[in-house]
């Protein structure tokens, strides 16, 4: 632990780039033990990345960077750092699981850190105590409010009480009671901890006021450092947000000033254009929202306010249609709401509180793509597009996509593309949340200009108290109720003695009050003990492991549907390909073109015709009509009997019989031309017993392994063993991808867990999945299709285990190397079936491929585990002739390992 | 009008969004080609360079004429084992056939005493076994008559089969198996694509947004069908010409335009399947799983790599409401043999029917599950 003066972190000449654009640009800063130290500055400044930086998330580029007396930079002082510091990224509740409950959370980090046991327990009653989480343990982390989340996430960071919690904006998008009380939770904890240092970036400057020191920081560059009091006192400004921008430079400050609403005038009496009357949703047992009437006039900025979860974002979706109502009614422009009218869907503009453009367009493409939706005419597109983009200042990077652009940029688009219509209302919900004061107060002033000039009537949510004072009237809800409806003004006045911010706390707590005992945090004096440095020291640690299988494994568990699709898919193709790839050719069409008619000619059509291998299908008058059935594949085959057949036959001089096979399915023709053979041998020996006298020797063939040539011996084993590629792979091919699209990966970059740990631990719910799989298709393979296990059964589990842990593994491999699920879900299915299929023997035999098919199947571990099944099931054999496979397929998943360690990135780039 | 418009507009978004994604191009570079030449030139249908092994016991003029007798193209060169060995070989499968020639074959052949030779086949390869074996006999026959110096060996035929493959003289696999395969990937490819970008959509909160704007669910779900399937056909054109034409220098014989509006017609179909999988596997892991039994299904029960007349009658008959099974019949109809729309208009009506299918229940299903996901 750093002693008390000495900087928790010291930064040097730190610069990171995105491509082009530098994120932070010679950054040199000392932030000091034990401080409160708040991060604040506009939209996509270097905040984050900075944070990042220090948190051990990112790889760091250029510069120096000294963390608790430690080098980032350096493998081995990652690992002792990841044990001292919690990271909480940016985004609601981004590093948890969401279908996990809270208590299962809780104890993922707590074992990520190596608390287990009693210790563990007690940390976590006492941390959920404190946070107020205690009473909803069992709820899962997605169902929870904005607020709840983030508290989670702070308990899930302080669970191995760091010496350094690193908070990216943790307050953003939570309404402000929650923010009170996590400041609260806050205080308490440093209270109890006073050594630990607190890195805190927000967006809320009168959040940072209360910090002990303040970095402001601009264009990836630091512009000012030090406790609020100094840099208001050295800007000569009373507040934060008035010295921030004192502290921009000149050209930056130049049109900044705060957005004035004017008052409306004299529209008092118009008609309401959303009206909203005892509108209330119920999913299940929830009502998210109750009863609630309100009415919006034309022109009108109508606030809705409230905590996290209180179903303003269900009311505004039932105004736009995308959700039904359970009861009431709703009107927009005077029709009700969800018509499926799109002339009034082109009169509104909807923004929803996440991004919900698309990432791979650019900037400008997104508007351009959304005029032609709006169906403007082709002529205004060009210039409308242009206007949006200098009206929100997105002219600069028009050509970048939005997963490159900060928050506030991303807002700001979406506000672009909901004007860009021009419609008459706008509902925006949360359209400022992340976004920083200065790119508010602009936004603000274009959705006054919007309502005062243009009569757009505009129906937003917030969590911020100076836009609630700048709308109209507000309505404060909870619970899915409306506690109150009104001007701000008058709504402060009446339940806050002025202040709208305590009116709402006032309200909020009342009305929680009404509901249950209130959930006022107790955060303990004091904290049980940190777990011992030596539990979470180790360079391998089997609890680690553990704890992502238990995740891996809860998570799985949580989602029967796919367990269903892991569990049933394999068994219904299992019966399908059983019963339908057969090799016994059966019911062939023939046609025959018998041109001789005699008693000879008749004997053989007949012959053919009485074999259950054939069926026959007309006979043609001539060779362009038997030809035209082959065409048309009407026929499989035509037997051409030629003129003088019998004859020749009697005589004994060895008449042609021309067969005409369909040679486009060659393995039908290939089989139809054997089963001809045979049925004609036999029939011209009952036409001419005794003639062929008898053979000098006698051949005897001895089929082996499947004595009756049965296709259920030999195919169903190896659809097993298909179906244990494909399923497993599948699922391990999402389990890595699916964290970087959705952002826990960061858990792994900043926890003291290994890569290692990290892919075996969510590998092995997998393979337990694979082998119970691989349990309920052999007892198919046995009951249904009729085998038996002839060899050893020990060899045959011990294959499958490794088997579907190389077939898992493989899926990890992918998993580590693609970038998106798509191209997961794609590459799996797709490298996976040609070997399986063509080249691991379960359908032609190896020993036939070509030299580099060959190779391709023994590279691939489908074909030993073929010949490890077809040996036990069909041939007998145990591990002393099976053990070469078995030793090969450990060999893969140890070489899959490696690939896919080697392949997953330790830190961001 | 406006209507097409639009489904026109959104769907080059959808184009837009794979072009630029170059791992997925490369995917499906390597669908359409490597993964067809390696299949087409790998794997034999048909009796060729079947491995063969033989134990030797008589040593004599006869038998080793009876070892090289097995000749490529259809065996590969026989290779001699000691009797001990024959376990091994044929337990690891590195033969499917040993021939067992016992001490004094050829003395007793020529004393007429009927001698026996044994023929090993290890069934568990059921493409090869049956065929082979005949082959084999064939063989045996031949040389041994030979060596008797008679003409026609007793026990032979009173006749002379004459077998004319029609459409692929030499019925050689790698013709057939290049379309199969050709076949299947697009399969794959057009299911994963549209399907996963419904769900890239829904998880990336898109789809909502699309919805509350002025448009249809048929728009958007048109677009991805005519985006998707479009990217699939000009692929899998692209393929059948540079790779199944060039690379393996397959004769087609029917007209591409034609095949080109067949495929069309099927994209069209397995992109409406994949939509409509979209809407009951909601999530992207949940897809994956899905996915995997239809296109397997889809590609080896559709008559692309066993008859489908060696199927139960009920399979058969499902096999009707596969889109693939008339693709397959379609596709080996144009290009092997060179029919007409005349012949084939059935197999097109079949799929465009099936495919309006899926396309009506996944917009019924479409709205549905956004508002459940909602």
């Amino acid at each position: 632990m750093s002693a008390r003066g000495e900087p928790a972190v010291r930064c040097q000449g730190l610069v990171h780039a995105y491509g082009r654009l530098r994120a932070l640009d010679s950054v040199d800063l000392a932030i000091p033990a034990g401080a409160l130290v708040g991060f604040v500055g506009p939209d996509g400044v270097g905040k984050s990345t900075l944070l990042a930086l220090i948190a051990g998330a990112k790889r760091l580029q250029s510069g120096r960077l000294e963390v608790l007396g430690l080098d980032p930079s350096r493998r081995a002082d990652r690992a002792r750092l990841a044990r001292r510091i919690a990271y909480m990224p940016q985004g609601l509740g981004r590093n948890l699981y969401p279908t996990l409950s809270v208590a299962r959370n809780l104890a993922f980090f707590a074992s990520l850190h190596g608390l287990e046991g009693e210790s563990a327990r007690r940390r976590i009653a006492l941390l959920s105590e404190a946070t107020g989480l205690a009473s909803f343990l069992d709820r899962p982390a997605g169902k929870l409010s904005g607020g709840m989340k983030q508290k989670l996430a702070l308990a899930c960071a302080l669970v191995h009480d760091p010496d350094l919690l690193i908070l990216d904006e943790p307050t953003t998008g939570v309404d402000p009671l929650s923010r009170r009380r996590f400041f609260e939770l806050l205080a308490a904890i440093r209270a109890a901890r006073p050594a630990m240092t607190v890195l805190f970036a927000t967006a809320y400057m009168a959040e940072a006021e209360r910090f002990d020191r303040v970095v402001a920081i601009d264009a990836g560059r630091i512009l000012g450092e030090g406790p609020p009091a100094l840099l208001c006192a050295r800007t000569g400004t009373a507040r934060l947000d008035e010295a921030f921008v004192a502290l921009l430079p000149p050209e930056r400050r130049r049109d900044h000033r705060p957005a004035e609403r004017p008052p409306r005038r004299g529209e008092e009496n118009v008609p309401p254009v959303i009206e909203a009357r005892g509108l209330g949703k119920r999913f299940g047992a929830f009502t998210a929202v109750d009863r609630v009437s309100f009415s919006i006039g034309r022109g009108e900025i109508f606030g809705f306010l409230g905590s996290n979860g209180c179903g303003k974002t269900t009311t505004m979706k039932m105004l736009v249609g995308l959700l039904e109502p359970s009861s009431g009614e709703a009107f927009v422009l005077g029709e009700p709401a969800g018509a499926d009218s799109l002339a009034a869907r082109r009169r509104i503009g909807y923004m929803s509180q996440s991004f919900s453009l698309y990432e791979e367009l650019t900037v400008r493409q997104n508007l351009e793509l959304h005029a032609a939706i709006y169906g403007l005419p082709r002529a205004e597109r060009g210039r409308r597009v242009a206007e949006q983009l200098a009206r929100f200042e997105l002219a600069q990077v028009a050509d970048r996509r939005p997963p490159a652009l900060p928050l506030g940029l991303r807002q700001r688009l979406q506000l672009a593309v909901a004007t860009l219509h021009e419609p008459e209302i706008l509902i925006l919900d949360e359209p400022t949340s992340g976004v920083d004061p200065i790119a508010r107060d602009r936004f603000w002033a274009l959705l006054i200009e919007l309502a005062r000039t243009r009569g757009v009537t505009i129906f937003l949510s917030t969590h911020f108290m100076d836009e609630a004072l700048r709308c109209d009237r507000i309505s404060l809800m909870h619970a899915g109720r409306v506690l109150a409806v009104g001007e701000p003004g008058t709504i402060a006045r009446e339940h806050g003695q002025g202040d709208l911010e305590t009116a709402f706390v006032e309200l909020l707590a009342a009305a929680e009050a009404s509901e249950r005992a209130p959930l006022a945090p107790s955060a303990p004096t004091v904290l049980p003990e940190p777990p011992p440095e030596a539990a979470a020291s180790a360079a391998f640690s089997p609890a680690r492991l553990l704890a992502f299988s238990r995740r891996e494994g809860a998570e799985l568990l949580a989602d029967p549907v796919r367990l269903a699709f892991a569990l049933l898919g394999p068994i219904v193709l299992l019966l399908a390909m059983g019963f339908g790839i057969s090799f016994d050719v059966e019911n062939l069409r023939f046609a025959v073109l018998d041109q001789d008619r005699t008693a000879e000619s008749r004997a053989v059509v007949r012959a053919l015709e009485g074999s259950r291998y054939f069926e026959p299908a007309g006979e043609p008058t001539g060779s362009a009509e038997a030809d035209r059935l082959l065409e048309a594949a009407r026929v499989a085959l035509v037997l051409a009997i030629p003129p003088g057949f019998g004859r020749d036959l009697v005589a004994g001089r060895q008449p042609e019989l021309a067969v005409w096979l369909d040679g486009a399915n060659t393995t039908r023709a290939e089989t139809a031309r054997g089963y001809v053979l045979g049925v004609v041998e036999r029939a011209l020996r009952e036409l001419a017993p005794g003639e062929a006298g008898t053979a000098p020797f006698r051949l005897e063939t001895r089929f082996r392994y499947n004595q009756e040539f049965r296709s259920t011996a030999a195919i169903p084993p190896g659809v097993m063993m298909m179906q244990l590629v494909m399923i497993p792979a599948m699922l391990g091919a999402l389990a890595v991808v699916r964290e970087k699209e959705l952002g826990s990966i960061v858990n792994l970059y900043t926890t003291p867990a290994t890569r290692l740990e990290f892919l075996i631990g969510k590998q092995l719910p997998y393979i337990a999945t694979s082998l119970a799989s691989f349990l309920s298709l052999l007892l198919i393979v046995l009951f249904v299709f009729d085998n038996r296990l002839r060899g050893d059964p020990a060899t045959l589990a011990l294959g499958a285990l490794l088997f579907v842990s190389a077939t898992t593994a493989f899926g990890l491999v992918v998993s580590a190397f693609v970038r998106s699920q798509i191209a997961a879900i794609f590459a799996t299915a797709i490298l996976c079936m040609i070997p399986t299929v063509n080249f691991s023997g379960m359908l032609y035999p190896v020993a036939t491929l070509d030299a580099v098919s060959r190779a391709i199947g023994q590279s691939f571990p489908a074909l030993y585990f073929q010949r490890i099944v077809t040996g036990v099931v069909n041939k007998g054999l145990g591990l002393d002739s099976l053990w070469p496979d078995l030793v090969t397929l450990a060999g893969f998943v140890l070489l899959f390992w490696v690939l896919a360690v080697a392949l997953l990135p330790e830190q961001e780039r | 009008m406006a209507s097409l418009r639009i489904t026109f507009r959104l769907g080059l978004k959808e184009l837009w969004a794979v072009l630029r994604d170059p791992v997925l191009l490369g995917l499906v570079a390597y669908t359409f080609t490597i993964a067809i030449v390696t299949v087409a030139r790998g794997v034999r249908t048909e009796v060729r360079d079947a491995a063969i092994a033989v134990v030797d016991l008589d040593q004599s003029p006869l038998s080793n004429r009876l070892v090289d007798a097995f000749l490529p193209p259809w065996f590969k060169p026989a290779r001699a084992i000691e009797l001990a060995e024959v376990e091994r070989v044929m337990e690891r499968g590195e033969a499917t056939f040993v021939l067992l020639i016992p001490a004094g074959f050829e003395a007793d052949l020529l004393a007429a005493r009927e001698p026996e030779l044994a023929l090993l086949v290890d069934a568990t390869a059921m493409t090869l076994a049956g065929n082979g074996a005949a082959y084999a006999r064939a063989i045996l026959e031949r040389e041994i008559a030979r060596f008797l110096g008679r003409e026609v060996v007793p026990g032979s035929l009173p006749i002379r089969l004459e077998v004319r493959a029609r459409f692929n003289p030499n019925l050689e696999a790698g013709r057939f198996l290049a379309v199969t395969q050709l076949v299947n990937n697009l399969t794959i490819l057009a299911i994963v694509l549209a399907g996963a970008a419904v769900i890239r959509e829904r998880e990336h909160g898109t789809l909502e947004h699309l919805l509350t704007l002025p448009l249809r669910p048929v728009e958007v779900v048109a677009a991805k069908l005519w985006a998707n399937g479009l990217l699939v056909l000009v692929a899998a054109l692209l393929s059948l010409e540079a790779v199944v034409r060039g690379v393996l220098a397959v004769p087609l014989a029917g007209s591409p335009l034609l095949f080109a509006f067949g495929a069309a017609v099927y994209l069209l179909a397995v992109t409406a399947l994949g939509v409509m999988l979209s809407t009951v596997a909601t999530t992207m892991p949940r897809f994956g799983l899905l996915a995997i039994p239809v296109f397997v299904i889809l590609n080896l029960l559709s008559g692309g790599f066993t008859p489908l007349e060696s199927m139960p009658r009920w399979l058969q008959l499902a096999m009707q409401l596969s889109p693939t099974t008339h693709l397959v019949a379609f596709a080996q109809g144009v290009l092997f043999r060179g029919a007409g729309l005349d012949v084939l208009w059935p197999r097109i009506l079949a799929m465009a029917l099936i495919g309006a299918g899926f396309a009506g229940l996944a917009l019924l299903r479409f709205r549905r599950t956004i508002a459940a996901v909602a």
